[in-house]
């Protein structure tokens, strides 16, 4: 255990050293202007500015605000649709149809709507999140549902249970499995809408504005800065938040194999 | 009177455009606290026989009484354990698994808790209250399943081949151990199965069924002390009349 944990870090420390190594070759080869190509070492220190100065921190905040405001929002009204999708037929012969036109539309195709709609700022961004996230929840849920071992209903039915008790104690936590990957897809496709979604609607903060506000003034460095803190914040949210709701619930219950490292 | 009554049960479904008969003009008793195997191959309807008592299907024709009433729907007066491992809710301990039927009951926290407790305890697995059925073995997780379905106090406890899926070895256990907890209970039980020899060491009576449609082929009373010797004559010709019947036409 111990040993693979040390093992696969080496691995990640490889792997990156050595495409850290290309780059920087590549930058300094001097094929490129410097200010297209900025070594690793300019990026850092202007990661590491951005940082100190407390800008990185807030651009940082307001994304994680708007995408936050967005997923909850998303999973509010989600997985209530998609429980009620698994459960009455006439919901899902309703709802079925329109979940599938709206579900493959990407959500960025929204932005210039949403600007129309919301204007430029907090509300078209959020709004994005929404759009990009809840259709994931909805889809998984209604599988989630669905898919609740028939045995389980069997049995609580004979203990007594039915209607709304048998939805909160038996279909809720069957259909868990399916919820969690509906959250963790929906956060998936959410951190890519904000992202874009902020380069055009945002205003003045955000790590997709910083970006593309940083083409005005070929700060390439910002930009690739900006790009590695939102793969860290990707992946620091799929480890840190998803794995671990996960590992304490249908992990727990044997339900899934839960995933480690 | 008996304590468990079928009627005249006829059972018809629809397949393919043409009603099967799955069970036709079932009729038979079950004392109180009489140990009933209900024996024949499968696809003769046993386990629809079951679900009928259970109330998940309602017969055709006849009816079901238990204690001189009518079966309508499901009850507090049934405990139900099935073959598939996968009845326990995973996301329960043991011991809230145990605990379900009397949270449905209205039970008290307290109360549900050690009565829970105690039911563990009489299946032997009050150290591993606390564990998933993920974490438990075949023959424990139905065990569990036998606390759950006892914990509510069930006049009737209905059993659907419930070892089917244990290794020999296993099931040996478990058909002593079912055994002494009913002993102990003193419930009604209808158990359903195909294996002649568990018939013969769990019954005080079979009733063998034969296939298309289901009916009652005859009527086998097992007078043996218990516990039973799988290897004494008396057994082996019991068996053997069992086996008759299932065979002969």
């Amino acid at each position: 255990m111990r040993r693979g944990l040390v093992r696969s870090g080496l691995g990640v420390v490889f792997s990156f050293g050595l495409v850290g190594l290309g780059w920087e070759a590549f930058s300094r080869s001097g094929l490129f202007s410097p200010a297209l190509t900025p070594s690793l070492v300019a990026i850092g220190s202007t990661l590491a500015q951005m940082l100190l100065s407390g800008t990185m921190l807030i651009h940082v905040l307001y994304t994680l605000y708007r995408i936050l405001v967005g997923l909850v929002l998303a999973g509010v009204v989600g997985v209530p649709l998609g429980m009620l999708m698994g459960r009455a037929k006439p919901i899902e012969r309703f709802l079925l149809p329109l979940v599938s036109v709206l579900s493959p539309i990407p959500s960025l195709a929204w932005v210039p709507v949403f600007i129309l709609w919301f204007g430029l700022g907090n509300t078209a961004a959020m709004a994005l999140v929404f759009y990009a996230a809840t259709f994931p929840i909805i889809l998984n849920t209604w599988t989630g549902v669905r898919s609740v071992n028939r045995l389980w209903i069997r049995a609580a039915e004979a203990m007594g249970a039915d209607g709304k008790l048998l939805f909160r104690k038996v279909v809720l936590p069957g259909s868990m499995p399916f919820v969690i990957t509906g959250l963790r897809q929906a956060f998936a496709r959410a951190w890519i809408a904000v992202v874009g979604g902020e380069m055009i609607a945002a205003t003045s903060w955000g790590l997709g504005w910083v970006i593309f506000d940083s083409k005005e003034f070929l700060n390439t460095d910002v930009m690739l800065g900006s790009l590695v803190v939102i793969g860290i914040l990707g992946l620091v949210f799929e480890r840190l938040i998803f794995q671990s709701i996960e590992a304490r619930t249908v992990g727990r219950w044997g339900m899934v194999r839960a995933v480690r490292g | 009177m008996h304590q468990i009554e079928l009627r005249d049960i006829t059972f018809e479904y629809d397949a393919q455009e043409r009603p099967v008969t799955a069970l036709r003009d079932v009729s038979f008793g079950v004392d109180a606290s009489e140990f009933l195997c209900v024996v024949g191959q499968s696809g003769c309807g046993k386990t629809t026989m079951l679900n009928i008592v259970a109330g998940f299907l309602k017969p055709t024709k006849g009816e079901v009484l238990i204690g001189g009433r009518a079966v309508s729907g499901k009850g507090f007066d049934r405990g139900i354990v099935f073959q598939d491992f996968a009845q326990l809710f995973p996301w329960r301990t043991a011991q809230r698994n145990v605990e379900f039927g009397l949270e449905m009951k209205g039970a008290r926290p307290t109360e549900r808790a050690e009565t829970a407790r105690r039911f563990l305890r009489l299946v032997n697995l009050e150290n591993f209250a606390g564990a998933y059925p993920h974490e438990l073995s075949g023959g424990m997780q139905q065990r569990v399943a036998i606390a759950r379905a006892l914990a509510y106090n069930p006049t009737v406890l209905l059993m659907d081949e419930p070892f089917a899926a244990l290794d020999a070895l296993t099931r040996d256990e478990m058909q002593r151990f079912l055994v002494e907890v009913w002993r102990e209970t003193r419930k009604t039980v209808i158990y359903v199965t195909h294996n002649v020899a568990e018939a013969v060491y769990l019954a005080d009576r079979i009733v063998v069924f034969s296939p298309h449609p289901g009916t009652v082929k005859a009527q086998v009373r097992i007078s043996l002390p218990r516990p039973r010797d799988t290897l004494s004559v008396e057994f082996l010709e019991h068996q053997r009349e069992v086996i008759g019947h299932l065979g002969g036409r």
